[in-house]
């Protein structure tokens, strides 16, 4: 390494097109010697090492073995990131299964347990990949401050071979030990084929316009469907959903109530063809459906056999669908009955004791249609109670009518309690 | 091969009738470079590549139309039905991703291993992981039911306020299958971008020098880069590593984690794994060998590296084969009868003719490359590759349908018959992927340029430090001209 002295570097001259004068030249990026293999470059690279200039570069197709220790590069950082990018994306993977499968949206499936280690590793696993992946791939574009698109070098022809089939050093004029005449003969002598100077271009490094142009154009059309969507979030429609695809919502066959030009009059619904009589619709037998004789007259008895699985049902029956207002003895002391008291305060019309006279007077054909249509607040239950419960449950009710009225001796022998 | 190209190289490397000078000849790496972006740099691609493109463009058009038949008419155009529910839809989509984990141990379990041969084949292989990939994330996405909901299996914020079953293997797939082509695309770009700075380099068009420089990245050869670069190739390589493993591990747990005889086996990640290593190769070697010789990329993709291809094909055949015994083993060891049943059911069933094929093509077909002249020789190891393809398509059918088709319940058996709509769907995904892999040969540097410089290096390196974590060692190059 020569000893001489550097030069005063004299500031570049302000750049002016070349033709204007021959004498204002652009200023010098730096010098680029050129090698036709990289035997010499290991050598040459220690040369500029230990000569203790510190902006320089060794340009080559492929990476030369041993050419970091030669140029002194320390060892990236890279790993690092790489590391705390990785356990991130673990612990977000984790995070994110076990709040959304075990806290936010819970349910159970196959008896597995909402967060098990075991089951969530598999997506852990890929998202630490993922993340790492990302992070090694753009924190190294990053660290080597790539995408580069202008740079000085790029205008010499002669580094264009740097990717291809030659190799080179570059020492950059804003060195603080880099001196023309001593920079090149050490290049020189490191065994370079060449050493040329290299300029920066008066070109400013813009994008070109074509490029801002489409840029903003797409900028502007990837606003419109965000902003058409807070439109919609922010303001009310009386229109059903735009859905992109009905899938089962559309389904080829008619709704009720709607309009079809199948039928002559445009109906959807028709009426059943003339004749035709529903099963269990005729209802002729007044006695069984409606507790009428022919006549008009309520009818006395039931029209089928009372039995005492007859009465039996009717017990059954009764407690359902009775005995919560007329209480379990037919008194009208019900639990519903009470409250009702309780609620409306004395303006409650009570139902009727079953065991008043005018009730035990009552034809069983009217007791029939007092329980299928209903008296003063009490609803009709022919809808919900077929006829042959109901003329049970009016069976019933004339057996409790009996056992409130009865004496001792009405009851059979074999059922008559020792008295104690 | 012909027709002089019809521009001058850059600099000395090309004289104007189209041959490499003497200067470039001189030059290895000349060589290289020459011999690869000359496949990309001609102005017109050969005729040859128009009437292939029309036929695998067909073929593709044939897959979309195929396809829209399907979401259009619904998964009742496929033969798949109670109690086969998945049939050829789940055994393609394994096959491709099988197909597509070959370029990712070429470009990262090798690398790992520091098995320089790799070079000349881990662009194309890693392309073709892409491109398998895509055709075989196609098929669980059409086999839904509903494709326009989709979306669902991703974990966003909904009206909804559902979330997905994280403890599902279907989801599993989800994010192993997007990661996997993540990955595999970042490391294929990040692999090229040497080879996409040499392309803009040489460019002659201004159209090419923009869109080789874009994709470039401004990359200018730097060491310092390189060093950067070097270490994050070896993270990503070895996140490969385990990510390759993991992928089909997770695409065998759809059917190891149900209870299903034949599918409840904890033999499945490996032997998917080993399984998709055979198939994945076999596919490397059946495009790579007319490749070489049509693109004259015989002195870089040399016959030692189809032979090292061929050993890990019969490796992989043996240990898939080994699989198939141990399974009956397990099942008759195991004495559950529903296991032994689906085992013999297999062999002796109404499917024998699945299982034999699928035997014979994985099995003994590969044995002929304990042979190294069979290993070496084109005419007898591109049947061969063709019949492991085959066989493990059948493979992943065998255990896909036969366990479906007769499963626990005898009164619920069935038997399964394609539809046109299936095999049209098959043979069109073989379509995509080929149009994608002659867009990838016509735009692309297929072969690793800058990776076949850095092993091709004539003498031995003095010192071995940390910084550069290349694998070392010479490998000869052998500088015939290129044809």
């Amino acid at each position: 390494m020569s000893e001489s002295t550097p030069k005063p570097d004299a500031l570049p001259d302000p750049i002016v097109s070349s033709e204007a004068s021959s004498s204002v030249v652009a200023p010098l990026y730096g010098l680029v010697a050129e090698f036709v293999s990289d035997e010499e470059l290991i050598g040459a690279a220690r040369c500029l090492r230990d000569a203790g200039y510190t902006r320089w570069d060794v340009f080559s197709p492929y990476p030369i073995h041993g050419i970091d220790q030669a140029m002194g590069i320390r060892p990236t950082r890279l790993p690092w990131f790489v590391l705390v990018a990785g356990l991130t994306g673990g612990v977000l993977a984790i995070l994110m299964q076990w709040w959304t499968n075990a806290v936010d949206y819970q349910f159970l499936i196959s008896g597995k347990p909402l967060f098990s280690l075991p089951a969530n590793i598999p997506v852990t696993f890929e998202v630490i990949i993922l993340f790492s992946a990302f992070t090694t791939f753009l924190g190294m574009l990053v660290l080597n401050r790539l995408a580069e698109f202008h740079h000085p070098l790029f205008s010499s022809e002669r580094f264009a071979r740097v990717t291809s089939d030659r190799f080179a050093i570059v020492v950059e004029a804003s060195d603080p030990i880099f001196n023309d005449t001593s920079t090149r003969e050490l290049l020189d002598d490191a065994g370079s084929l060449e050493v040329e100077e290299c300029r920066f271009s008066g070109e400013s490094p813009a994008i070109p316009k074509q490029i801002i142009v489409a840029l903003a154009f797409i900028g502007l059309l990837a606003i419109v469907p965000p902003a058409l969507v807070a439109k919609a979030r922010a303001s009310k429609s009386d229109q059903p959903p735009i859905r992109i695809d009905l899938g089962m919502s559309r389904q080829p066959k008619l709704k009720p109530q709607t309009l079809t030009s199948v039928f002559a009059d445009g109906r959807e619904q028709r009426l059943p063809v003339i004749g035709t009589v529903s099963r269990g619709g005729k209802q002729t037998d007044d006695h069984f459906y409606r507790g009428k004789i022919a006549g008009g007259a309520w009818a006395k008895g039931l029209p089928m056999p009372a039995t005492p699985e007859l009465i039996r049902r009717g017990q059954d029956r009764f407690k359902i669908y009775c005995m919560t207002c007329h209480g379990l003895a037919g008194y009208g002391d019900g639990p519903t009955a009470k409250r009702a008291e309780q609620l409306q305060e004395g303006t409650w019309v009570p139902p009727a004791s079953m065991h008043a006279d005018h009730v035990k007077a009552q034809p069983d054909g009217e007791l029939f249609n007092t329980i299928t249509n209903g008296i003063r607040n009490m609803m009709g239950y022919g809808g919900r109670i077929p006829p042959e419960d109901r003329w049970a449950i009016v069976l019933y009710v004339r057996a409790l009518q009996r056992s409130q009225g009865a004496k001792l001796t009405d009851v059979p022998a074999d059922v008559t309690p020792t008295p104690k | 091969m012909d027709t002089a190209l019809e521009h001058v190289g850059k600099g000395d490397l090309v004289n104007p009738s189209g041959h490499a000078t003497e200067a470039a000849l001189a030059s290895p790496l000349g060589t290289i470079t020459e011999t690869i972006c000359r496949i990309v740099e001609r102005p017109k691609p050969p005729k040859a590549w128009y009437v292939a493109f029309a036929f695998t463009t067909s073929a593709t058009l044939m897959m979309f139309g195929m396809i829209g038949y399907l979401i259009s008419t619904g998964v009742g155009v496929w033969g798949n039905n109670v109690p086969i529910g998945w049939a050829w839809d789940i055994t393609n989509f394994v096959f491709w991703v099988g197909i597509g984990h070959a370029g990712t141990l070429i470009s990262a379990v090798l690398f790992v291993f520091r098995q320089n041969w790799r070079t000349s084949i881990n662009r194309s292989a890693e392309a073709m992981t892409i491109f398998a990939v895509c055709c075989a994330g196609v098929f669980p996405a059409v086999h839904v039911g509903r494709v326009w909901a989709v979306y669902w299996l991703f974990p966003y914020p909904n009206q909804m306020r559902m979330w997905p079953n994280f403890r599902s293997p279907l989801l599993w797939d989800v994010f192993a299958i997007s990661t996997y082509a993540t990955v595999s695309i970042l490391f294929w770009y990040m692999g090229m971008i040497p080879d996409l700075a040499t392309l803009r380099d040489r460019g002659v068009t201004k159209f090419r020098r923009m869109s080789y420089g874009l994709l470039a990245l401004g990359w200018r050869g730097s060491a310092r880069h390189w060093h950067r670069y070097e270490r994050a190739y070896l993270i990503l390589a070895g996140l490969a590593t385990p990510l390759v493993l993991s992928v089909h591990s997770v695409v065998s747990f759809d059917f190891a984690t149900s209870v299903i005889p034949g599918w409840h086996t904890t033999i499945f990640p490996p032997y998917f794994v080993a399984g998709a290593i055979f198939s994945g190769f076999a596919m490397v070697v059946t495009l790579m060998v007319p490749a070489r010789r049509f693109f004259g990329l015989k002195n870089i993709l040399t016959m030692d590296h189809i032979d090292n291809m061929n050993k890990v094909i019969l490796a992989t055949g043996c240990m898939v084969g080994y699989a198939y015994s141990i399974e009956f083993f397990t099942a008759w060891y195991s004495g559950n009868g529903f296991e032994r049943f689906a085992f013999l059911n297999r062999a002796f069933g109404p499917y024998y003719w699945a299982y034999w094929s699928m035997v014979s093509c994985n099995v003994l077909a590969p044995q002929v490359f304990w042979s190294r002249y069979c290993r070496r020789s084109v005419w007898v190891m591109m049947p061969i590759v063709i019949l492991v393809n085959i066989g493990m398509w059948f493979e992943r059918f065998v255990i896909v349908v036969t366990s479906l088709s007769r499963d626990f319940l005898p009164s619920s058996w069935g038997y399964f018959r394609p539809t046109f709509v299936d095999v049209l769907t098959l043979v069109g995904s073989f379509g995509l992927f080929l149009t994608l892999f002659l867009l990838f040969v016509r735009l692309l540097p297929m072969v690793a340029m800058a990776e076949v410089k850095a092993v091709s290096a004539h003498h031995e390196p003095k010192h071995h430090d940390h910084g550069s974590l290349l694998p070392s060692g010479p490998v000869e190059l052998v500088t015939a001209p290129a044809v």
